[in-house]
């Protein structure tokens, strides 16, 4: 797998703050790559540095095995979808898509080709004598990406380019997203504080979180394999459970439960028996029909449709949820019942605090 | 308003029929004091002369006629173009011209500057830069020509670090009406580049920088393009009142240095002035301002399209 950008322990620091603490971070050419994290949490920083904005304090970042960390924006073969877009106002669409070629050099009759091929792989073309004012923002959208794509930059970088749109055009953007990234072969670099987005379109995700990344991995793992208590609640719902590591052997542990019913799990790396807390994501919970897991008070059920949300607690108060698929077999606790569950299996992961 | 939908009682309508007498004293004042007197020019530069200072109401387009034509020393040889007056116009354009330039050279980047200071000192800044204008202009003026002159603080602390071994002889000069006009006007340039600037948005030059343009090109290409309305407006407000300055020409300028300001001043001065011919000259500078103006709304229109 060859690399596009390699990221070397990059620390950016304004004043006392330290907005990057050091991020290593391996993206691969050809890869959809999502920095995903909660606003402050340093990926915007990070996508800056790469895109030439923003001076790193201490690393470097390879492009491709070049070091570009010196390198002003104008010299790094990298473009940019700015959050608001940020389209030349005086120009037209024709020449904000053409500008980036204009600035190379390139001659005006390729430059006319490469804007018209554009702004068709967008769907604008018969848009280009407009001004950017004229254009409804999902166009003035599509208009940022013909912008950055047609210098034909080895990679695109995103900066929460759908967080302006409202939600169906921002679904349907993510499916037209995955597919421009895999027709033009180049490396994206996406920024989100969406995780259902990071998750939808991502071939890997980064979790960020205090300038720091807390784990690198594709959507699935990274939902169903959270590292630790950030990430395992950052992405998506979940419930966090106290429980007792009993013993540790071949990367296997036994732990036990809330309620004394006991469970074998995948350990983590360096995990020593004693108090933990375990991630259990609410759909991998169901009624129990025999032997169950745990033992809860239903509190309220949840009708969502296609799904029903059953809120419960522990004997000790902690929190439970369970979805459960809504089918026409459910029979449903009523409110105040004790219910046991069961954990479906593999589905309790271990989390390092 | 036949045909307009019924809308009567909404609070739009309740407005619009308040909006006539609501208007009436700026109609009033913008009519009384500048639509009045600039009709009484008119008429004033289109009758006789009286030896004594004002004017005899009697129809004549003597001044015109002094404006544009001479016809010799005694006044009887054939008609040909006086150029003494269209002289003092062209160098008063040239001049004005100048200080412009000259205001837009150092106004940008102090608008530029400004504007990208934090919003707390931004205040502070454009106070400072109104400052000086809270005292009189012709004070400002005087001090300027004190502050220029042979023995003045300028000459002597230059000879004192012995820069110079004589004083510069600014005062009198092109020179010192410049600084006169340039002194003048400044603010009229800096604060509306500087309202242009506080509302660009400066994710356009990262756009243009990372679309491969260099930052001289992110400049020409879009930063100015971007704020030119505030450039124009800049231009228009220090050039018009360069072009009938009196103040500055009259103090530091010497007798080369004439300017229309002086010109139409000097016509209303005492018994030997001449009241028909400053109002026609006064009539003529008009003429060219709003050509300029229209002009320039005519640009930007075409541009806008």
């Amino acid at each position: 797998m060859r690399q596009a950008i390699g990221i070397d322990r990059v620390v950016k620091r304004y004043g006392a703050f330290e907005a990057l603490k050091g991020v290593s971070l391996s993206i691969a050419d050809n890869e959809f790559f999502t920095l995903l994290g909660p606003s402050g949490c340093g990926k915007t920083t990070l996508l800056r540095t790469i895109a030439g904005f923003e001076d790193v304090t201490a690393g470097a970042i390879a492009l491709y095995g070049e070091n570009i960390a010196a390198l002003p924006p104008e010299k790094r073969p990298v473009n940019t979808v700015f959050q608001q877009y940020a389209l030349f106002p005086h120009m037209t669409v024709r020449d904000n898509v053409a500008f980036g070629l204009r600035m190379q050099g390139v001659a005006l009759t390729e430059r006319r080709a490469r804007a018209a091929e554009m702004l068709e792989l967008v769907h604008l073309s018969d848009f280009a004598e407009r001004l950017p004012t004229q254009l409804s923002g999902g166009q003035q959208q599509r208009v940022a990406l013909a912008r950055a794509l047609a210098p034909r930059p080895r990679v695109l970088l995103l900066d929460e380019p759908l967080s302006a749109l409202d939600l169906k055009l921002r679904q349907a953007m993510r499916v037209e997203l995955k597919q421009l990234q895999e027709t033009t072969g180049i490396t994206f670099v996406f920024v989100t504080h969406d995780q259902e987005e990071a998750l939808a379109m991502s071939d890997r995700i980064a979790v960020m979180s205090n300038g720091e990344v807390q784990q690198v991995g594709d959507p699935r793992t990274i939902y169903e394999a959270p590292v630790n208590r950030f990430v395992a609640d950052f992405i998506g719902e979940t419930n966090v459970l106290p429980v007792m590591v009993d013993a540790v052997a071949d990367g296997r542990a036994r732990i036990t439960l809330p309620g004394g019913h006991v469970l074998t799990t995948d350990a983590l790396e360096g995990l020593a028996p004693g108090a933990h807390h375990v991630s259990i994501r609410p759909e991998r919970l169901s009624l129990a029909t025999a032997d169950a897991d745990l033992t809860v008070r239903v509190e309220r059920v949840i009708y969502l449709g296609t799904d029903l949300q059953l809120l419960a607690r522990l004997a000790d108060g902690t929190p439970i949820v369970t979805r459960l698929q809504n089918s026409s077999r459910n029979e449903l606790p009523p409110a105040g019942a004790d219910v046991g569950l069961t954990v479906e299996a593999g589905a309790a992961r271990l989390l390092l605090d | 308003m036949a045909a307009a939908p019924d809308t009567s009682g909404s609070v739009a309508t309740g407005w619009r029929s308040l909006a006539v007498p609501l208007m009436l004293p700026t109609w009033l004042v913008i009519g009384l004091f500048l639509l009045v007197p600039v009709a009484l020019m008119g008429v004033y530069s289109v009758l006789t002369k009286d030896f004594r200072g004002g004017v005899v109401w009697e129809f004549s387009l003597a001044a015109y006629d002094q404006f544009f034509v001479t016809r010799g020393l005694f006044g009887d040889e054939p008609p040909q173009i006086e150029w003494t007056y269209i002289a003092i116009f062209w160098r008063s354009i040239w001049q004005a011209a100048l200080a412009t330039l000259l205001c837009l050279l150092i106004g940008f980047p102090t608008a530029w500057f400004i504007a990208t200071r934090s919003p707390r000192h931004r205040a502070l800044w454009v106070f400072l830069i109104t400052v000086p204008y809270w005292v009189n202009l012709l004070i400002r003026t005087v001090s300027l020509r004190f502050l220029l002159r042979d023995q003045g603080p300028l000459n002597e602390g230059l000879m004192a670090i012995g820069v110079i071994d004589a004083p510069l002889r600014i005062i009198n000069t092109d020179v010192a009406v410049q600084l006169g006009l340039f002194y003048s006007y400044l603010p009229f340039m800096v604060l509306p580049i500087y309202a242009a600037v506080e509302r660009y948005n400066f994710a356009l030059s990262e756009a243009a920088r990372d679309l491969y343009a260099g930052p001289w090109t992110t400049l020409r290409e879009i930063v100015l393009p971007v704020v030119k309305p505030g450039i124009v407006a800049g231009c228009i407000l220090v050039f018009v009142p360069s072009l009938g300055a009196f103040l500055a020409p009259d103090l530091l300028g010497g007798a080369k240095t004439y300017m229309i300001g002086s010109l139409i001043d000097e016509q209303f001065r005492g018994s030997m002035g001449n009241w028909p011919f400053g109002a026609a000259v006064a009539m003529i500078l008009l003429t060219l301002v709003l050509l300029v103006l229209l002009w320039q709304a005519r640009a930007a229109g075409r541009e806008r399209r």
